[in-house]
């Protein structure tokens, strides 16, 4: 598996065709998506051109990018507030939802007191809940960080528990054999065991706290009182300042995209070695 | 039919002092199902005994009996003549190889010496001491999923023996290796055990494994799981490929055989003896 032969095989058709197709594969993992975005955007470009759509309803591709730039002290300091509440709530979702799962991993009836409760925050839209916080609430960062951390928590806390809970029985009995106290059990064993299962919701919580802290935004900047990328939109909906409002969203689908690769590279990082998801496809 | 023997012959070969012995246990569990019943058995220090019998038959249970993973409903267990309590370092090999799949081969026998409070580089010598009497020297740094099955196994075994318990109990390790693999897993396991001299109970359904490795067979029956009957194996150690090839080995391995039928036979029983 680690041999990789070094002098080229005679390979008969099919192998050789196969060999080709998997260059091909390659090759087009990029270039294939690459080239219906620049399509996409090319398209997008010419339809505003041969309708002569105003700017101010759907700027060109170009106008969007030159706003970028332009307006890229305001936008990138609105990116700020908005990635600040970004990652602390997911930081806190994170500290809950492990906490919580191992919480919930100590006891069968703990989890199960508790877990629907989890479910009630989860179901309920963050939209609807905004309104109470609004009220009880007075810090505005706490306000948005609640929201996002209301978001973004369970798929965390759904996993990391269901991870703790899919310990080979032969494994607990090994730890149990040879006199593991519960701590370690947690330690050497359960939190291990559960961290695919962790990794796999981090990534999930990833972008719904991006979301979180956008929507939490959304909501609280119609009462004028965010400077996240939020407020930027809706300020620029008001101005009819069209590019203003796809730069940010650009702005904001590319933070996202990016959160979730690094969060997908950590993921890679930890389990390469072990875990059959971060495994090379071997024959 | 074959009369069940309920007492462990005097005649078995085990000539040490008694390490274990089962008085009259028996195991039903929630679901009304009765695992073993009325069990009497007696390990020998230095014994290798495997029970041999069809699956269902409790062997499996009886081993998790000894190992304390389970408690049994009637009888009970007399480690030397004191209580249960007094429980002996035990060494459990599963039938799958049951490594953490993240940690490497150290880590992985390192782990009932480090459960205990032993630092690793205080571990080391043990561990590669271990490693070496399972001939995995070298691979120290690889995960399980780098190794092979049969090597997988040797781990499990290196981390079973790593504290040096006075009792291996081993549940159907080889039953999913390759022949080959397993051949060369019986040869070192039977040499590792004359080293130590621990004691092993081996759950098997192999007549030819059972017979080769032990001194005592013990032959179980199913529903309800017994003691069906004990064969000793007087064949003498070192055993290796001779002894396999031997027509001694052949003859004994009939005998076996023609008591496992007898155990099976006695499963379907209650319908049709009459007593």
């Amino acid at each position: 598996m680690t041999a990789i032969e070094e002098h080229a095989p005679i390979l008969d058709p099919e192998e050789a065709r196969r060999v080709r197709q998997e260059r091909l594969e390659r090759i087009g993992r990029w270039v294939l998506p690459l080239a219906i975005m620049i399509l996409a955007i090319w398209l997008w470009d010419r339809i505003c051109v041969w309708n002569d759509i105003p700017k101010y309803i759907l700027p060109r591709p170009g106008v969007v990018l030159k706003t970028l730039f332009d307006d890229a002290g305001l936008l990138f300091s609105s990116l700020l507030v908005t990635l600040k509440i970004t990652f602390l709530s997911l930081l806190l979702a994170v500290i809950g939802g492990v906490g919580l799962a191992v919480l919930f991993a100590q006891s069968k009836w703990v989890e199960m007191s508790f877990f629907p409760f989890a479910i009630v925050l989860q179901v309920t839209p963050i939209v609807a809940i905004f309104p109470l916080i609004n009220i009880y609430v007075d810090d505005q960062t706490t306000k948005l960080l609640l929201c996002a951390w209301i978001v973004a928590f369970f798929p965390i806390l759904s996993n990391t528990t269901l991870g703790l809970n899919s310990v080979d029985r032969n494994l607990r009995d090994m730890f149990k054999l040879n006199g593991a106290t519960r701590w370690q059990q947690l330690r050497y064993l359960r939190l291990p065991a559960a961290m695919p299962y962790f990794l796999g919701g981090l990534k999930i919580a990833g972008g719904l706290s991006l979301i979180g802290a956008v929507v939490a935004e959304f909501v609280a900047g119609a009462t004028g009182q965010s400077s996240g990328l939020a407020s930027r939109i809706i300020e620029a909906g008001y101005r009819l300042n069209a590019p203003r409002l796809f730069a940010a969203l650009i702005l904001i689908s590319f933070t996202g995209i990016l959160i979730f690769l690094v969060l997908s590279l950590i993921s890679h990082l930890i389990l390469r070695r072990w875990h059959e998801s971060a495994l090379k496809q071997e024959r | 039919m074959q009369e069940k023997v309920a007492q462990a012959p005097a005649s078995a070969s085990g000539k040490g002092p008694m390490l274990l012995a089962l008085r009259g246990v028996g195991k039903v569990f929630s679901n009304g199902v009765t695992a073993l019943s009325d069990v009497d058995l007696t390990i020998r220090e230095g014994d290798f005994l495997s029970l041999l019998g069809p699956s269902g038959c409790g062997k499996s249970t009886a081993l998790r009996l000894i190992a304390g993973l389970a408690t049994p409903t009637s009888g009970l267990l007399d480690w030397r003549g004191s209580s249960a309590l007094d429980r002996p370092d035990i060494g459990f090999v599963f039938q799958e190889p049951t490594l953490l799949p993240w940690a490497d081969v150290f880590d992985n026998v390192w782990l009932p010496l480090r459960l205990k409070g032993v630092s690793r580089s205080k571990a080391a010598p043990a561990v590669m001491e271990m490693l070496a009497r399972v001939h995995l020297t070298g691979f120290e740094n690889a995960v399980p999923r780098e190794l092979s099955g049969g090597m997988k196994m040797r781990v499990s075994i290196a981390r079973a023996m790593v504290t040096k318990p006075r009792v291996l109990l081993m549940d159907e390790p080889f039953a999913a290796l390759d022949e080959i693999t397993r051949f060369k897993l019986n040869n070192d396991l039977l040499e590792l055990w004359q080293d130590e001299r621990f004691t092993v109970v081996f759950v098997t359904h192999s007549v030819f494994e059972s017979v080769f490795l032990s001194n005592r067979v013990v032959v179980m029956a199913a529903r309800p799981g017994r003691v069906f009957r004990e064969l000793a194996v007087d064949a003498p150690y070192p055993r290796n490929e001779t002894f396999r090839t031997s027509p001694d080995y052949a003859a004994l391995c009939r005998q076996a055989s023609d008591v496992l039928i007898g155990a099976i036979n006695s499963t379907a029983g209650p319908h049709h003896d009459g007593h």
